[in-house]
């Protein structure tokens, strides 16, 4: 599946369009017993100390087999992004990102995980956001970048919410700041990268602009506007997306086996 | 500390045998029920101590770091001596949550990364109960009950609150409804415990004094396999609310108080404890209700100190021992905050954000089609005798639709059973037919959050009917189905006057 949206995405960099944070467990790769959790593609920052936590971590799961000594090299880790942003307020809540008669769709199921990117963002007030994100009888919307102002994806729980993004076509989100529970979603699942900007970009983008993110640099460049912004660095969080989130985390820590049971 | 020594536990046999014989209201078949489940639980206390009572370094007396209510129950589930705000831990989680909305994808995560045939953690921590979207036709949403029902079967895990016959709920004995409110009324919230779940509403059940919180479907799914959590320590903001309450006020008006004031990110990462004599005045259901919208604020948690009233209610219960813990009186605050609560006024949440705080009287002038009483937030017992105080202080009929839905079976049976105190014995569901309001639903969370289109009071018009004054806890644009509808959040008091009316209106129209 992520092999068949790259053709859709725009992105010109190192991305797999739908695992944007990389993620041993993409729906493509999630079955694969030897997920490859490489830390060379990480230079940035060793694992936070307080992070990795031994003495919790020992008594979990005793693992046999390391998680770095797999061949397989499927993860690489997001650099930049590029492509065309759709820009919204404050206080993007979840039911505008998914609204909850679509929560029937189980994201786990392929085809399912499919629809929910065809009603991403369909709650949104019509008057307020006159540009449909997503067309009607599509199933991915033409936008990749999303810029919001404050407390982005409040409101439910619903993982729906950041996987209807992603299997929108979403790689990144860049909010002046996140509500809790969606950048942990977005963490966990790799579906979208969640970053935030120092200044209020919403303000500073138009929905259509094309936008560069460079991770490296934590710079967002507008190519419309020909202007550059700052964006924050990544955080406590950081380590976890690097990983790929919470199981390749947890395996590359040695706390669960990195081969599934056989079934 | 004198309340580290509450064993509450122990006395679990006396306790029993008083529920058994105190539960009256019920029907017959229900009683049954209920009596065999305690009978099972007792039977596992022996096979099942909890692994971290016995040494609890946070609380002992050596020297230590002090730490809030929140801190050291995270410092207690990661087994450290003490945690700092701002540290990530891993957490033993005591119990884990879902429901039909998000357990079908947390299974689908736990079964893609742990094997098709990995089993869970532990099947006596898994709490299953289907609530979100029961009683409709969507194929896809009966659908998400089975797949929680062949799980729950496959992996036997022991709290699974199923529902089989659509028809009729009463004829599923094992049906609660709304997951929260059924935690709550099952046992599986006790103090200083860490309970998560897949639902943002986990909250609620800080009222025991325990930690509890929302996650997703990935991270359920790890917690499911491994029991553990990586959970970053928040720090606390504390609400002391003193004074005495207005009748005329419930927890509702408190909630919605303090989010108008930090608004609705002003504790995203941050916990809220609420203390103060206002607090501990308050009912666990009040309690409850005040935890429940925290993160409406976007907290991570709420926590009220557990005390005799936490007590009173987990008696009979609950046979798990639990340790109640309490923030130290140095411990450090990010933020205090004083409030009179004798100094407030009946409080709505204006459209669309939980946050948009008005006096219900400032309202008056806003004309509605209809008022929704139901969810966790609004939907349990007492937010019912607090709508039926209303309508029979008034003696006069609804002005336009009143919709009625009870979190849970128990609280359906209550509204039947339970006489209103000064109504010379009446019922709830009595007040309610006399008041002209729709005949109570089946319990479940109903049109709180939409739903599919067939959900019982769910906003399907634009136009005609899209002002709703509404109990439960969120107003974002579309939240009960129609994107146009227009949502106040209030208390079941507020809501009740306001149905009276047509109108917005302050209780204290009825109420003085």
């Amino acid at each position: 599946m992520a092999a068949m949206t790259a053709a859709l995405s725009s992105s010109v960099v190192t991305v797999r369009k739908q695992n944007p944070i990389l993620s041993s467990y993409s729906y493509s790769q999630s079955f694969n017993p030897n997920l490859r959790i490489s830390n060379t593609n990480f230079i940035k920052s060793p694992i936070n100390l307080s992070l990795s936590s031994s003495s919790s971590s020992s008594r979990i799961v005793p693992v046999s087999a390391s998680a770095t000594d797999s061949s397989d090299t499927s993860f690489t880790a997001a650099t930049a992004f590029h492509g065309v942003c759709y820009v919204l307020g404050e206080n993007i809540d979840t039911d505008q990102i998914i609204p909850a008669e679509y929560l029937t769709l189980v994201p786990s199921k392929p085809e399912e995980y499919k629809k929910l990117g065809s009603f991403a963002l369909i709650g949104l007030p019509s008057d307020q956001y006159p540009i449909k994100f997503v067309e009607s009888g599509e199933f991915k919307s033409k936008y990749s970048i999303i810029i919001a102002g404050d407390n982005f994806g409040c409101g439910s729980s619903r993982e729906h919410a950041p996987v209807a993004l992603g299997a929108a076509g979403v790689t990144a989100v860049v909010a002046e700041s996140y509500a809790r529970i969606f950048f942990r979603n977005s963490v966990a699942t790799g579906e979208v990268y969640p970053l935030e900007s120092e200044t209020r970009l919403c303000d500073e983008c138009t929905t259509g602009d094309l936008i560069t993110i460079e991770l490296n640099e934590s710079l967002l460049i507008n190519h419309t506007t020909k202007k550059e912004y700052k964006l924050k660095p990544i955080g406590d969080a950081g380590p976890v997306i690097e990983a790929g989130g919470i199981f390749a985390y947890a395996r590359k820590a040695g706390m669960i086996p990195t081969l599934a049971p056989s079934s | 500390m004198a309340s580290s020594t509450i064993a509450a536990g122990s006395a679990t046999s006396s306790f029993i045998k008083k529920n058994e014989m105190g539960l009256s209201s019920f029907t017959p078949t229900s009683f049954r029920t209920r009596s065999c489940k305690r009978a099972f639980s007792k039977k596992v206390v022996s096979v099942m101590s909890p692994p971290q009572s016995e040494r609890r370094p946070s609380t002992t007396g050596s020297v230590k770091t002090a730490m809030t209510m929140t801190e050291k129950i995270m410092a207690r589930a990661s087994e450290k001596s003490q945690v700092v705000p701002g540290e990530n831990v891993w957490v033993n989680v005591d119990v884990l949550m879902t429901h039909d909305v998000c357990g079908p994808g947390t299974i689908g995560i736990f079964k893609k990364e742990f094997g098709e045939n990995a089993k869970v953690w532990d099947r006596e921590k898994i709490v299953i109960i289907p609530d979100h979207y029961i009683f409709t036709s969507d194929e896809r949403a009966n659908r998400n009950v089975d797949i929680l029902r062949d799980f729950c079967a496959e992996q036997d895990i022991k709290y699974f609150y199923d529902i089989k016959d659509l028809g009729n709920f009463r004829a599923n004995p094992d049906y609660k409804g709304v997951c929260h409110v059924a935690l709550a009324q099952e046992g599986h919230c006790r103090p200083g415990e860490v309970l998560l779940g897949t639902d943002s509403h986990t909250c609620n059940a800080g009222a025991f004094g325990q930690f509890a919180s929302g996650i997703g479907n990935t991270d359920a799914g790890f917690v499911m396999g491994t029991g553990k959590s990586l959970l970053k320590v928040p720090p606390t903001l504390r609400f002391i609310l003193d004074g005495e309450m207005p009748s005329y006020l419930l927890a509702k008006d408190l909630i919605l108080q303090i989010i108008g004031e930090i608004t609705v990110a002003g504790a995203t990462y941050k916990s809220m404890e609420f203390v103060g004599s206002a607090v501990e005045s308050l009912t666990m259901e009040e309690r409850m209700t005040l935890c429940n919208m925290v993160v409406e604020a976007g907290g991570k948690n709420g926590v009220v100190p557990a005390d005799s009233t936490t007590y009173k209610y987990l008696e009979g219960k609950t046979s798990v021992e639990f340790n109640p813990v309490y923030s130290d009186d140095n411990a450090r605050f990010l933020q205090q905050y004083a409030i009179n609560v004798s100094k407030l006024e009946p409080l709505v949440a204006k459209p669309h954000s939980p946050d948009n705080r008005a006096m219900a009287r400032e309202c008056k002038d806003v004309k509605i089609d209809r008022v929704y009483i139901g969810s966790c937030t609004g939907g349990k017992t007492e937010d019912f005798l607090s709508a039926a105080k209303v309508f029979l202080a008034s003696g006069k009929k609804v002005k336009v639709p009143t919709f009625l839905v009870p979190a849970t079976q128990k609280v359906w049976m209550d509204l039947y059973a339970m006489a209103v105190p000064g109504s010379g014995g009446k019922t709830c569901s009595q007040i309610f037919e006399e008041a002209g309001c729709d005949t109570p639903a089946s319990p479940s969370c109903g049109a709180c959050l939409g739903g599919p289109r067939d959900t019982y009071a769910r906003m399907n018009e634009p136009k005609a009917s899209h002002v709703c004054v509404s109990t439960t806890n969120r107003n974002f644009p579309g939240r009960m189905g129609h994107k146009e509808g227009e949502i106040y959040l209030a208390s079941p008091y507020t809501a009740a006057a306001s149905a009276l009316t047509g109108y917005v209106t302050d209780p204290r129209d009825y109420l003085q």
